[in-house]
């Protein structure tokens, strides 16, 4: 990367590239924190159409820029939403297939897309017991399109999870089949340093695109696991001025933005 | 036996033997929380977080010190500290547990279970609705396609089957019937019949799928107001055992239309056991609960300005 000073901070960089991978008239399932601001640039920018599912069983909301909620089960959450339902249902809508995009963070992923949200250390006894699952195991299981957004970090990308919180494809290859999951997909992995996406056959990740002025070889080295390059690797535009503003104005405190 | 087999006739006896009355269960807050909240019972708790948390009837169960409970809920938040900082909690059954993603990782959650001083049983969040959908049916399991081939899966010890129809694998999480399911709600009428304003979280079923269900709320209302909205009715009479009037009965949680959540308050919780852990907690319910002695006093600690702001708060946001 280069030594002068970034312009945009990771988790911005973060936000409006998943925002970009929302397609318009798609409904997508949001959690708390950056995948909550990704989903609302998308909505100002180029996806209008584009309607924010929230667990608490809020259906299509009009989110207040400025005004972010703190939970995805409190008031601000459900602004002139179209519809509230009970959190069962809410998840039995995704079941059904009615949820095209489900957006996750990850304390801990692997060359799989496996999630950790659960625990560092051994099961029996661990070193980091974390809050755990929420709603994040159930996206990963049935939204259409998983998009796992992070920053890239070493202890992040492991070879293997410590506890396999949220599926991705499991051990590769047909395992995730085998194991009952039918329906729905790991999608992509954004990062502040570029765009994963899944090898069709084994499985595993594959480097994309990377982040204009971001060595390949930078990202392999920030990755636990050996990362294949993808061989028509693209190089993805900045952020604009246009998307940073309006971020701006999403999250003027940095609350979803941290980091 | 095997792990989540259940007595299904004992548990459709109870609710059998429930008197399903239309006269009045109005009685205080000390009342229900000793009729119904045992010492070693499993306590599903309704709202989600910080958002209609039955709070009022968490600090009654603290001053009434009933110990060795269960506590179930879609996501677990600042009552478990509460709970356990006392000593009173043996089993948290949730899809997570913190205060809030704005104050981080909860301390006391760590503690307790990396500590093993409780044992924290993580589903996922629709496993968990499921679990007590299948109780509000008065069935035993119902299928899913989540967990399958997560480690949640395998901590759980959740059976498999292949459907007997058409061959998909499918989970089949184990029912969850709770002995008191404590739910705070906007309004109710004397008898029982609750109506839930905004978000139903999986209150409507933690009632049907309690053995006992006590109800505190903002306000009692003539049951007129029911019979001419009966389409309105979250939960009907029949499946509730006690009705407490509690304005401001969730507090520092947000009541949906009512008032916003006090998010100075849990800051202010949060800065104290990300300090001190659990000993946090503990200097928090020794001042405010205990130090308070009743709810009341506790809400006039807070202050009625602040109280007013955070209803201006509520319709600001709804506007």
């Amino acid at each position: 990367m280069s030594s002068s000073e970034p312009e945009y901070s990771k988790a911005e960089v973060i936000a409006v590239n998943t925002a970009r991978l929302l397609a318009d008239n798609k409904t997508v399932f949001v959690g708390i924190g950056v995948p909550m601001a990704a989903a609302l640039l998308a909505q100002l920018t180029h996806s209008p159409n584009l309607s924010i599912i929230f667990e608490g069983g809020i259906i299509a909301p009009q989110l207040k820029r400025g005004k972010m909620p703190l939970s995805t089960n409190e008031v601000r959450a459900g602004r002139k939403a179209m519809a509230f339902c009970s959190i069962t249902d809410m998840f039995l809508y995704q079941q059904r297939g009615f949820l095209d995009y489900g957006l996750l963070g990850a304390a801990q992923i692997d060359k799989c897309g496996n999630i950790n949200t659960s625990l560092i250390g051994s099961i029996e006894k661990p070193k980091v017991r974390l809050p755990g699952s929420g709603g994040a195991n159930d996206i990963a299981s049935s939204a259409t399109r998983v998009i796992v957004s992070v920053t890239h970090e070493k202890r992040r990308f492991v070879e293997k999870v410590d506890f396999i919180t949220s599926p991705g494809f499991l051990e590769g290859g047909d395992s995730r089949a085998n194991a009952g999951l039918i329906f729905g997909e790991p999608y992509k992995v954004v990062t502040d340093l570029g765009t994963m996406k899944f090898d069709p056959a084994s499985k595993r990740l594959v480097l994309e695109t990377v982040q204009q002025g971001v060595e390949a070889r930078y990202v392999q080295d920030n990755t636990g696991f050996d990362l294949p390059i993808a061989e028509n690797l693209q190089e993805t535009p900045p952020p604009t001025r246009r998307e940073l503003s309006t971020l701006k104005a999403i999250d003027p405190e940095k609350v979803m933005l941290r980091g | 036996m095997l792990r989540y087999a259940l007595d299904l006739k004992e548990k459709r006896r109870r609710i059998e033997e429930k008197t399903k009355s239309l006269q009045s269960k109005v009685m205080n807050l000390e009342e229900a929380v000793g009729r119904f909240v045992k010492e070693g019972s499993h306590m599903a708790v309704g709202g989600c977080l910080y958002s209609r948390t039955p709070t009022a009837a968490i600090h009654e169960i603290i001053r009434q010190r009933i110990d060795g409970l269960t506590l179930s809920r879609s996501l677990v938040g600042m009552e478990a500290d509460l709970l356990l900082a006392e000593g009173l909690l043996r089993k948290v059954v949730t899809s997570w547990w913190s205060v809030g993603y704005a104050w981080g990782i909860s301390r006391v959650m760590r503690t307790a279970a990396e500590g093993q001083l409780v044992t924290f049983e993580e589903w996922s969040h629709l496993a968990l609705g499921l679990r007590y959908r299948a109780a509000a049916m008065g069935v035993t399991f119902l299928p899913t396609f989540s967990m399958l081939g997560s480690d949640l899966e395998n901590t759980n010890e959740v059976k498999s089957m292949n459907c007997p129809y058409s061959g998909e694998r499918l989970l089949l999480v184990p029912a969850l019937y709770p002995d008191v399911g404590i739910i705070h709600a906007q309004a109710a009428d004397e008898s029982g019949n609750v109506r839930i304003g905004g978000y139903e979280f999986m209150d409507q079923d933690i009632a049907r799928a309690s053995e006992r269900v006590i109800v505190t709320v903002e306000r009692i209302v003539d049951s007129k107001t029911f019979r001419e909205r009966p389409d309105a009715t979250t939960i009907p009479f029949f499946c509730v055992d006690a009705v407490v009037k509690l304005p401001y009965g969730a507090y520092p949680s947000e009541c949906w239309g009512s008032y916003e959540a006090d998010f100075d308050h849990f800051g202010e919780f949060a800065k104290r056991t990300n300090k001190d852990g659990i000993e946090g907690a503990r200097g928090y319910v020794d001042e405010y609960i205990h130090g308070s002695g009743s709810f009341q006093n506790f809400l006039r600690k807070m202050g009625p300005r602040k109280l007013e702001n955070l209803k201006e708060n509520m319709r600001n946001v709804l506007k």
